[in-house]
């Protein structure tokens, strides 16, 4: 090749960071910029001007912080519930399907496939009024007649916790998969049940794939506001229907800006101090 | 022998560990066959309505028909809808998997100053959460006055799949065994040969599998496209608009023949792969 060596990796990165760099930084950047302006006095609806109001901030928080804690509140039990489910899935697939193992794992991934709101609406028919579960289970007088599924919390996280149960299931099953069976077998040769053995063996050998997982399924459930709007009602806003509705109902970019910005700070926090906690760099 | 031990050991073992033990051993199963019934109601439930002799809105089952398989775009909307996440789909497919690939190529084949920083920037959009992306990509057209529609959705779209495609090429990458890369270059391959005729159809797969991924993100994807496709309707966005008056039967017809058309590509990846390690 006619060019030296060393720009090799740099030309190849070219294209792609110029691109995520246009579309990705500067909008990050432009949305820090928009959380700080005010509306222009006498102005249309939409318009805003620069006067690096950082009240926004506080307003914005002080406003939504019932919606923010639901957020990070729901968005936690989705990631504990799916991870309780998906962990003993993957441990199934990776140590007892024998030769059903690929067939499996394409069956985790299968629903997926169904559009994500479709399978949605899909629970809210199943779970709602019209459908068999509710008067099935009135009729048994297991739930009352006021009782609903539908619109309720235990309906967000349950449909959240559904919904990324993929993305869980996978990175467990990867790093499940690669552990040695012979380091499980010695440690029953060290006189360790079974139940040692998972817990001292197992479970520290498959941290990659929990950390991997709950944070596939936490920052997107964190953000999410689909669940929400389908299965939940008004009183289960999270702070992604605040945002959704800042932008296009009430076109206040700032407030919409300033959420954004902080639920992405505080998200990313999370993150970096979890990741140090588990002591992976993997990821990175 | 062996047999005789066996059948002394049996009534020796107390109640409670042949319990723990059938327990250990079929308890797995049994979560199993739950979770996969867990995983596959509402796939049941869209296949099955997608029979529905429902008229507008699908929500109590009505009689059998096959009219909305034979006729899926009976509901134009649904059509419509669905040909512009193909569209959007395929353009955000192709360029993501071309600039995916070069980076992963470069952060997995040299070492370079910076090389962890660009780690870092494959990272960050992966833990962004959606709606922030979504946003603040809305405020960078609005800003330019760029109106949002089919080309900003598809940049959205390429922006996000970006970071997926270069970690799963990175991975194939990373797995290759460098020493037949090595032996192409001492039977004479210069540096373009060896890459044209070794490496690429070595990663070709992961390549592969990194552009099935970011096609699926992207016609799965819904919160993203919300904001910046305006008034274009793509396949999630008319179920998530329609979902509050019933969605017609035949976007059910959609969304089981993607699951089955997916299955098929998958399976047959499958059976490629087997033929080939044979």
């Amino acid at each position: 090749m006619s060019f030296p060596k060393v720009r090799v990796p740099y030309l190849l990165l070219l294209p792609g960071f110029a691109f995520l760099f246009t579309f990705f930084i500067l909008p990050i950047i432009n949305l820090a910029q928009t959380s700080t302006q005010t509306p222009v006095a006498g102005g249309d609806t939409g318009e805003y001007e620069q006067t690096l109001a950082f009240g926004n901030y506080i307003q914005a928080f002080v406003e939504n912080k019932e919606q923010f804690g639901r957020s990070f509140l729901y968005a936690s039990l989705a990631t504990i519930f799916a991870l309780a489910i998906a962990y003993p899935l993957a441990y199934a697939i990776a140590f007892k399907a024998g030769k059903f193992k690929n067939i499996l794992l394409v069956l985790v991934v299968a629903p997926f496939f169904t559009s994500f709101l479709l399978r949605t609406v899909a629970w809210k028919q199943i779970l709602g009024e019209e459908g068999f579960v509710v008067p099935g289970l009135r009729s048994l007088n297991i739930i009352g007649e006021q009782t609903t599924l539908t619109s309720t919390s235990i309906a967000v996280v349950a449909g959240m916790t559904y919904n990324f149960l993929p993305f869980m299931t996978l990175p467990l099953y990867a790093s499940l998969e690669r552990i040695d069976p012979r380091t499980i077998e010695a440690a029953g040769d060290l006189y360790a049940n079974g139940i040692t053995a998972f817990r001292r063996v197992t479970v520290p050998l498959s941290m990659p794939g929990v950390v991997a997982g709950t944070l596939l399924t936490f920052i997107p459930a964190a953000g999410d506001y689909v669940n929400a709007a389908i299965l939940g009602s008004p009183n289960t806003k999270m702070i992604g229907n605040v945002i959704e509705s800042r932008y296009f109902k009430i076109v206040d970019y700032p407030t919409a800006a300033a959420l954004s910005f902080t639920l992405m700070v505080a998200i990313l926090i999370l993150v970096t101090l979890y990741i140090r906690k588990a002591g992976t760099e993997e990821l990175v | 022998m062996s047999q005789k031990i066996k059948d002394a050991s049996i009534p020796t073992i107390p109640f409670k560990a042949r319990f723990s033990r059938w327990f250990g051993r079929n308890l797995l199963r049994i979560y199993m066959i739950f979770g996969f019934t867990y995983l596959f109601i509402p796939v049941a439930y869209t296949f099955a309505f997608s029979f529905n002799d429902s008229g507008k809105s699908n929500l109590i089952w009505k009689g059998f028909t096959l009219d909305n398989w034979k006729n899926p775009c009976g509901a134009p909307e649904v059509c419509n809808a669905l040909g512009n996440s193909i569209k959007i789909g395929l353009l955000a497919t192709i360029f993501s998997t071309i600039l995916g690939t070069m980076i992963a190529f470069a952060i997995g084949r040299y070492k370079f100053k910076g090389r962890s920083s660009s780690n870092l920037l494959i990272f960050l959009p992966m833990a962004t959460p959606e709606i922030v992306l979504g946003a603040s990509l809305l405020s960078l057209f609005l800003v330019f006055k760029i109106n949002p529609g089919f080309w900003p959705t598809v940049i959205a779209h390429v922006v996000f799949c970006v970071s997926f495609v270069v970690v799963t090429v990175k991975a194939r990458i990373a797995s290759l065994d460098p020493r037949l890369e090595q032996a192409a270059m001492d039977l004479y391959a210069n540096e373009l040969e060896t890459f044209r005729k070794v490496t690429l159809p070595l990663v070709a797969p992961g390549i592969a599998g990194a552009a099935l991924l970011a096609f699926s993100l992207s016609f799965d994807d819904f919160i993203i496209t919300n904001f910046n496709s305006g008034t274009l309707i793509t396949f999630p966005k008319f179920v998530y608009v329609s979902a509050a008056r019933g969605i017609p039967a035949q976007a059910n017809v959609i969304g089981s023949a993607m699951f089955f058309l997916a299955l098929a590509i998958v399976i047959a990846g499958q059976l490629v792969k087997r033929k080939k390690n044979r």
